[in-house]
């Protein structure tokens, strides 16, 4: 064999077959991130001519008409979304603790990790049919917007719950044992040194649970329903920015279309600003 | 000047009753919060069971081979839907699949700068961000007409395969695939990667000191030795798209007749649910309870079969 040999040839079939490969796999990132763009450009580029003072303070014009705007769907969504994180993050933050601080890793903690990522695989009508059957079947509520928030809450549990047992996972140890040393209770030196710690953290994880809420459809349609008018109550069927998007954008009418793109930008930015937003609170996390 | 007093410590207080009593509460407490989420999960089978008994005391195993859906006679059968939610999501599967694979290798090794990997890793998840109804909405007013060609392409010189046997409809099981793909697609690339980032790099070192090329280490090394780990994103994937509900509800056609086209309208569990439990009374919401008790079994049994390939892995390498 001659020095030659060794150097890479290029145009040997095994170069040429990696550069195919390479050229595939580049062409597969680009197909995977077209959809991205296709649908941020055309839900800007469709929306963004509705946007004006009145989509953030009018309700929603009878069917045909046009003007108004969907400011009762605002109020809504947070309502609904208010009731979730009041249910999911008492539950989700308390259930952290005891993996991340009083479990030692246990039977139990497997046990209760394993179920949170199986909850988290729960189709999201699936939980929709639960808080239809546990309160509006069983007439304890009716359609509302509690049953659309637990409905919702079910949803946001598990990331809650994963990202709250991660950040206190990353407190570092010395900081525990400093408590404990002078003298605190376990509770004490939880809920007043490692929780302040890790907050960052957890309210980035609910943060993004919210925003992942906010867009879910499915467990409304049948939960919170739909009104046209102000919420009335939290006890009343309740409209939502999502629902909004899935009810207008199947009428034949022009001007309920262009509501439905204005509220579908008002989703995608606000799902966007906290992707991004969170994303820069987290990279400069440090202890 | 008057030297400042100090309680002088005599000897170590036992600790105040109720701050003991507040450290057993505490524990207490969030060891009852961490039992309540596999409570949770019982509660909404046993809820869904409860609600879907009339429909399974009526109509029993049938339910699944009956392919019948009609509210009037209150018949009803789900085999169209099983059926639906099952093509759709492989359809999914084998859209995604490739492309997720391709570029997960892509953003694993080095073809590009760490930097603008990071950035191009970001805007894949952010795929997943973007709520369903938006791509439902998206769909129906660029995907359909998009995709309609391609429909009539396949339908004129496939059409001797039964599943090219129709003219597009618009809406349909084709469309609604190809949106259920893109929103997998970000599950299956970041698992994909996740198992290739997880390989130790003496694998890689070893297979290139042996001579191999950069594509023959990935397809024979790093590919073969992640392979559980894609398996188990693709299987989460999996049952991502089953339950995915409101763009297949906006894109599918929602027809509950069978048929072998692809190109003709369809139905899965979910988007019936969404289209017809508001409306519903009777027998009906049991019908549909128990539909969705058939979803949540098949999704539960992906799901926990993708947990436990998954875990096996990081087994393997930790």
């Amino acid at each position: 064999m001659t020095v030659a040999n060794l150097k890479k040839q290029p145009s040997s079939p095994r170069t040429l077959l990696g550069l195919l490969m390479t050229g595939v796999a580049g062409a597969c990132l680009l197909l995977t991130l077209i959809p991205l763009f296709a649908v941020l450009i055309y839900v800007t580029v469709q929306g963004i001519s509705r946007i004006n003072l009145d989509l953030f303070t009018k309700l929603p014009p009878p069917p045909g008409l046009s003007g108004g705007g969907v400011a009762n769907a605002i109020i809504g969504t947070l309502i609904v979304v208010v009731i979730a994180v009041a249910i999911a993050v008492p539950i989700g933050v308390l259930a952290a603790i005891y993996l991340s601080e009083f479990s030692d890793d246990n039977q139990i903690a497997r046990g209760v990790r394993f179920a949170t990522n199986i909850l988290s695989g729960v189709p999201s009508i699936i939980a929709g049919i639960f808080a239809y059957g546990l309160f509006v079947a069983s007439g304890i509520l009716g359609f509302s917007a509690i049953a659309g928030g637990a409905a919702l809450a079910v949803l946001m549990l598990p990331t809650i719950i994963r990202t709250t047992d991660e950040a206190l996972q990353i407190v570092p140890q010395d900081i525990r044992w400093a408590a404990l040393g002078v003298g605190a209770y376990k509770f004490q030196t939880v809920l007043f040194i490692v929780l302040p710690a890790a907050l960052p953290s957890i309210l980035t994880g609910v943060t993004l649970a919210i925003a992942r809420a906010a867009g879910e459809t499915a467990p409304l349609i049948f939960t919170a329903l739909f009104s046209n008018f102000w919420p009335k109550g939290v006890k009343e069927p309740i409209a939502t920015l999502a629902v909004l998007v899935y009810n207008f954008a199947t009428v034949p009418f022009a001007p309920q279309q262009q509501l439905a793109w204005a509220a579908s930008l008002i989703l995608v930015f606000l799902v966007l600003a906290t992707s991004v937003g969170a994303r820069l609170a987290t990279r400069r996390k440090s202890f | 000047m008057v030297a400042p007093s100090y309680s002088r410590p005599t000897a170590l207080q036992s600790r105040s009753v109720l701050e003991k009593n507040l450290e057993t509460g505490f524990r207490g407490l969030t060891f009852i919060f961490a039992l309540s989420i596999g409570l949770i999960l019982l509660l909404i089978a046993l809820v869904v069971t409860i609600r879907a008994w009339p429909a399974i005391v009526e109509y029993n195993v049938g339910f699944l081979f009956n392919n019948l859906w009609d509210p009037v006679k209150n018949n009803y059968g789900a085999l169209a839907v099983i059926v639906g939610t099952l093509v759709s999501s492989v359809l999914a599967l084998l859209i995604a699949v490739p492309l997720g694979l391709g570029t997960a290798i892509f953003l694993s090794e080095d073809f590009i700068p760490l930097n603008i990997r990071i950035i191009l890793v970001f805007l894949v998840e952010l795929l997943a961000a973007i709520p369903s109804v938006v791509y439902g909405l998206w769909g129906i007013f660029v995907l359909i007409p998009l995709i309609r060609p391609l429909g009539f392409w396949l339908n004129s010189t496939l059409g001797w395969i039964p599943l090219f046997s129709s003219k597009p409809a618009g809406p349909g099981m084709l469309p609604a695939g190809v949106v259920l793909a893109i929103m997998i697609l970000p599950i299956i690339t970041a698992i994909a990667r996740d198992s290739l980032a997880a390989l130790p790099p003496e694998l890689r070192q070893a297979s290139l000191g042996l001579g191999a090329t950069r594509w023959e280490t990935i397809f024979r090394v790093l590919v073969p030795a992640a392979f559980s780990g894609i398996v188990g994103g693709i299987m989460l994937a999996l049952g991502r798209a089953m339950g995915e509900t409101m763009a297949v509800t906006m894109l599918i056609g929602n027809s509950n007749k069978l048929s072998a086209s692809l190109l003709d309208p369809a139905n899965t569990i979910s988007s019936l649910l969404a289209n017809q439990f508001a409306e519903a009374s009777g027998m009906q919401v049991a019908a549909l309870m128990y539909a969705g008790l058939v979803l949540m079994l098949l999704t539960l049994v992906v799901n926990i079969l993708a947990e436990f390939i998954v875990n096996k892995v990081k087994a393997k390498y930790s």
